[in-house]
């Protein structure tokens, strides 16, 4: 065990070199998988269709919602009473994923975190970034926000409310962003090449062209 | 299943750290905060985290607190405040 | 404050951290593959373990182990002592297959 042992920034160290002798737990994953498998637990073609919907969803999903919300205001009000079933309008099955969709307005900036371990959209948005499920962010994010979101280079005026979400239990979350300004009549398509990850979890603000 | 609480309600997380897997974080507990939304109903993950499948399912709320009711050294506004998903039986009636 | 005995080592909300390190790695093949057993072991069809169950067993590995391990690895390891909980999988078949694999990324290596 004495080579799992680290100091520190472990949810930051780069994953083992896949040409070099299997890490402890590679073993153990391939040994489960392959026990699992030969009990009929499940077949190997369902862990490959598993990684294979696992890289079809990225926060290009998400940010065709947004930009939905942004253009379409029919669709926005219905986002933000049930994000999944509005998604489901539009075609994006989010599974048993229960979606909350909140917006940042001129007076209400927000933002998400899961303190107590990584829980995020990735049924829309894909896996989370490192820093999401890292110490830094889940401990300070939801007792000095400010501070954090500075880090990201998002300065909220103090006239704006920071509304911190912490997923605890069984709902997931996406922000909805300000439509930047001179962004008015943008076609869809265009409006969410603008809308990133970071803004989607409210550490950002989409950037005016 | 009725839901005990109203959306508006001011509720209080029982101050309470018992072993197991709960999903009530530590830094909310003993807080008073207002039912900001019911979201239904979902299997306790106290259970779940035993495999126990069958129990009673229980409310779960999104509550809003005041950062400043979290931290007494909150350095921001006094506006800004932190949304927390809580299942039933940690809330009660807020006497305050 | 971090030593509270009733505070699990996974319920961070509040305490004293370092500024948030932006870098991000992609995900190794093995990172996925341990993602997609999780989807698979607790899909409606299955339900074989629970999330909480995966949770729980993450929060129970210690605070030295929690905080040395990567991501995955504390995943991997409260799958897999969840399945021996379970009697889905023994020690015993497990520590065979695991040899087995040691054994042939050797062969495959040479």
């Amino acid at each position: 065990m004495a080579s799992h042992v680290h100091d520190q920034a472990h949810d930051h160290r780069p994953p083992p070199d896949e040409d070099g002798p299997l890490s402890y737990y590679e073993t153990m994953e391939i040994a489960v998988r392959e026990i699992l498998i030969e009990k009929g637990v499940f077949g190997a073609d369902d862990v490959r269709a598993a990684i294979e919907a696992m890289d079809a969803r990225s926060p290009a999903k998400g940010a065709e919602v947004v930009a939905r919300a942004w253009t379409d205001p029919a669709f926005k009000d219905a986002l933000l009473v049930d994000g999944s079933a509005a998604c489901a309008s539009i075609g994006i099955e989010l599974g048993p994923l229960r979606l909350i969709a909140v917006e940042n307005t001129a007076t209400v900036h927000n933002v998400i975190v899961c303190t107590l371990c990584s829980c995020y959209p990735r049924n829309l948005l894909g896996l989370p970034p490192d820093w999401y499920k890292a110490k830094a962010y889940r401990s300070r994010v939801v007792r000095e926000p400010r501070a954090v979101l500075r880090e990201f280079g998002t300065e909220v005026p103090d006239d704006v409310t920071v509304r911190v979400h912490d997923s605890t239990a069984d709902m997931r979350y996406i922000v909805v962003p300000r439509q930047p300004a001179g962004t008015e009549g943008w076609e869809p398509e265009r409006l969410a090449a603008l809308v990133t990850r970071d803004c989607m979890i409210g550490v950002t603000v989409p950037k005016t062209p | 299943m009725a839901a005990r609480f109203a959306v508006g309600d001011r509720v209080a997380v029982r101050r309470a750290f018992p072993l197991g897997h709960v999903r009530t974080p530590y830094y909310a507990r003993g807080a008073v905060g207002d039912v900001e939304r019911i979201c239904g109903d979902f299997g306790n993950p106290e259970e779940l985290a035993f495999g126990r499948r069958d129990r009673p399912r229980q409310t779960l709320y999104r509550v809003r607190f005041a950062q400043t009711a979290l931290w007494p050294d909150y350095a921001g506004p006094a506006g800004d405040t932190i949304d927390i998903e809580l299942y039933e039986h940690w809330l009660e009636p807020a006497t305050e | 404050m971090g030593n509270d005995p009733g505070r699990g080592v996974h319920d961070m909300g509040g305490l004293p951290a370092g500024s948030v390190e932006r870098a991000e790695h992609a995900h190794a093949p093995w990172e996925k593959r341990v993602d997609a057993l999780m989807v698979l072991l607790g899909s409606p069809e299955r339900r074989v373990i629970t999330v909480d169950q995966l949770r729980r067993g993450i929060e129970q590995l210690g605070t030295e182990a929690y905080e040395a391990m990567s991501y995955y690895e504390r995943w991997m390891a409260s799958i897999t002592n969840t399945l021996l909980a379970e009697g889905v999988i023994s020690s015993d078949e497990l520590g065979r297959r695991m040899a087995e694999v040691e054994k042939r990324g050797e062969e495959g290596a040479g």
